[in-house]
């Protein structure tokens, strides 16, 4: 056994074996050396961007040439942000509206999800499920959600459920084809090497299928909420008596134009959170994504 | 006594001409590492499935101590050659799985894991996750995951295939080590003539068309190694060469005789 532990060959493997491989990429030192433009080169080029146009718009409002019904300066707008924050638009705040609009995305987003993941596993592990569901989907995934949007309101009146209910078809569709594609690409190699080590079939759904899942689950999640949110802005513009889209709307109606760019600012800003914080969650929740195994 | 055995086992896939193995007989006994070395589609995968239960044969059984064998089971795991740690657990979580299943308590199965990273010379590896490691520690943790659920046999489908020379031949000391302390049986599939002769304890010529055994023979060349003799000693050995020509030639005639056949 002595003579087995002191080979050259053990001694090798054992040094290979407890080096460890760096977690991150250390960065080159030339690219270092060159300093904080080529580092954070992309985040320059954002930020000069941002600024040229909201520099352009400054200009543009402030040389007199477009009267500030069509283009309020920047300042006016932030004022508006204080004013419409405080005293409201509309009978409600800024913060009711965007309360409101969240509202419906968060119900319908949960709604969404509780559905849309069981039927995406369904449809990801029973070829029979998958061929029942999959023309439903096809069919009706493609339909612009505002194209049902006047059959909703026929059939469920213009209150708050017709509203939750068009923006849970729009993040029903990906959530379902995310879930069933995801499920249906698990490794057959790791299905089996848990089979091999006991797993039960409710154990390998829960300890393999879904966790490998996860990833194309959250994008599923992260288109959804995307479209879903686009089809409740302008759900709101057709009927609707408080939300972003609603007060964008009325605003324009008015010709409040401060109210109206302010409106969608913040609807973009919304939209931008929700992309950003479902890629933080992924990387977060699948730091293994993307990585090669 | 044989643990794990095939008995006159024929399959035929579905949509085949010929069947991917033929009347294959073969026995793991308690002390054995069988290694079963053949070309390509000689059905090498298609006797390891049907060992493992991912398969069943057309005709003949397979039996594990004494029983016939329905499908996957815990008393015999599976090494993969790659694609099968679970990248969303760390090493030790990834070697626990198995008894996790079977719903050891945390603080014992984490000890087990710790235990069995030892035997395979990762003992530093434990927090680290799979898409961290080399190919090489990667294979290591594999075998570690499962040797720690208390299988009996290990069925390992070209565990080293995929790493380069120098790897390889570490973690087929490694192995020896491995199977030599945890007493384990092992079945293990390669196309290297080299890692074969070195490894088996039992060594299974097979041939394709239709896969069946065509010879079977001990070289002992393991047991040198077991001994305390250096693995390079044993590889440059000239009766080992020889025997690797031997075997060699005799890969090359059925091939030839196959052929024959075919045309
Ligand atoms: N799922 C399958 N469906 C149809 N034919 C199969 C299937 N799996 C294997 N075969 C065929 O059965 C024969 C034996 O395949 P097997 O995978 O057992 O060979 P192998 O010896 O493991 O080959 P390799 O060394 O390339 O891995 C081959 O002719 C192969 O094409
Ligand atoms: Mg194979």
């Amino acid at each position: 056994m002595n003579a087995l532990e002191n080979t050259l060959e053990q001694k090798l493997a054992a040094v290979a074996a407890s080096k460890p491989v760096p977690d991150e990429i250390v960065p080159d030192p030339a690219v270092l050396r060159s300093g904080w433009w080529a580092q954070y080169r992309r985040g320059w080029l954002s930020l000069l961007s941002l600024i040229t146009v909201l520099g352009g718009w400054w200009g543009l409002s402030h040389s007199g040439i477009v009267p500030p019904l069509f283009l309020p300066s920047p300042e006016a707008v932030l004022a508006k942000l204080v004013t419409v924050s405080t005293q409201g638009f509309m009978d409600a705040t800024l913060w009711q509206h965007l309360a409101a609009s969240l509202q419906r995305i968060v119900l319908a987003l949960a709604a969404a999800v509780l559905l849309g993941i069981p039927l995406g596993v369904l449809m990801g592990v029973s070829p029979v499920a998958r061929g029942l569901l999959d023309p439903l989907i096809e069919a009706y995934r493609p339909v612009p959600p505002l194209a049902y949007l006047p059959l909703i309101v026929i059939w469920f009146g213009i209150g708050e459920l017709s509203k939750v209910l068009l923006i849970f078809l729009a993040v029903l569709a990906p959530v379902i084809i995310a879930t069933s594609h995801g499920v249906a690409q698990v490794s057959r190699n790791r299905l089996r090497a848990a089979q091999t080590l006991g797993a039960s079939r409710s154990q390998l759904l829960w300890f393999v299928i879904l966790p490998e899942a996860l990833p194309e689950i959250l994008t599923g999640i992260r288109i959804g909420l995307g479209t879903g949110w686009s089809t409740l802005v302008a759900a709101e513009l057709v009927a609707a008596t408080r939300g972003l889209g609603f007060m964008v709307q009325s605003a324009a109606q008015f010709l409040v134009t401060d109210v109206v760019i302010l409106g969608i600012v913040v609807i973009a800003v919304i939209a931008f959170a929700l992309e950003l914080g479902l890629r933080l969650l992924q990387r977060r929740l699948a730091p293994w994504h993307g990585q090669q195994d | 006594m044989t643990i794990l055995s095939a008995n006159k086992v024929s399959v035929r896939y579905p949509g085949q001409a010929r069947p991917a193995l033929a009347g294959v007989s073969l026995a793991i006994g308690p002390d054995d590492l069988t290694v079963a070395l053949g070309p390509s589609g000689c059905g090498k995968t298609t006797l390891l499935n049907l060992f493992a239960g991912f398969v069943q044969p057309d005709s003949g059984t397979i039996s594990f101590a004494g029983q016939p064998v329905t499908g996957p089971g815990a008393e015999r795991a599976v090494v993969f050659q790659h694609d099968a740690l679970l990248p969303w657990l760390n090493v030790r979580d990834n070697v626990a799985f198995g008894l996790r299943l079977q719903g050891v308590a945390k603080a014992e199965r984490l000890a087990r894991a710790d235990e069995v990273l030892r035997l395979v010379d990762l003992p530093e590896a434990g927090g680290r996750y799979s898409w961290q490691l080399s190919g090489g520690q990667r294979q290591r943790v594999g075998i570690a995951r499962a040797l720690a659920s208390h299988s009996q046999v290990l069925l390992m489908d070209e565990p080293f295939g995929a790493l380069d020379a120098f790897t390889r031949e570490q973690m087929q000391e490694l192995l020896l080590k491995v199977w030599q302390q945890a007493r384990r049986r092992i079945f293990l599939i390669t196309h290297d003539i080299e890692e074969a002769l070195f490894l088996a304890t039992e060594l299974v010529l097979m041939s394709p068309g239709p896969g069946r055994i065509v010879e079977t023979l001990r070289p002992g060349f393991s047991q040198r190694y077991r001994d305390g003799e250096s693995a390079r000693a044993i590889k440059s050995d000239p009766a080992f060469i020889a025997l690797r020509e031997q075997l060699l030639t005799t890969l090359f005639d059925h091939r030839r005789q196959a052929e024959e056949i075919a045309a």
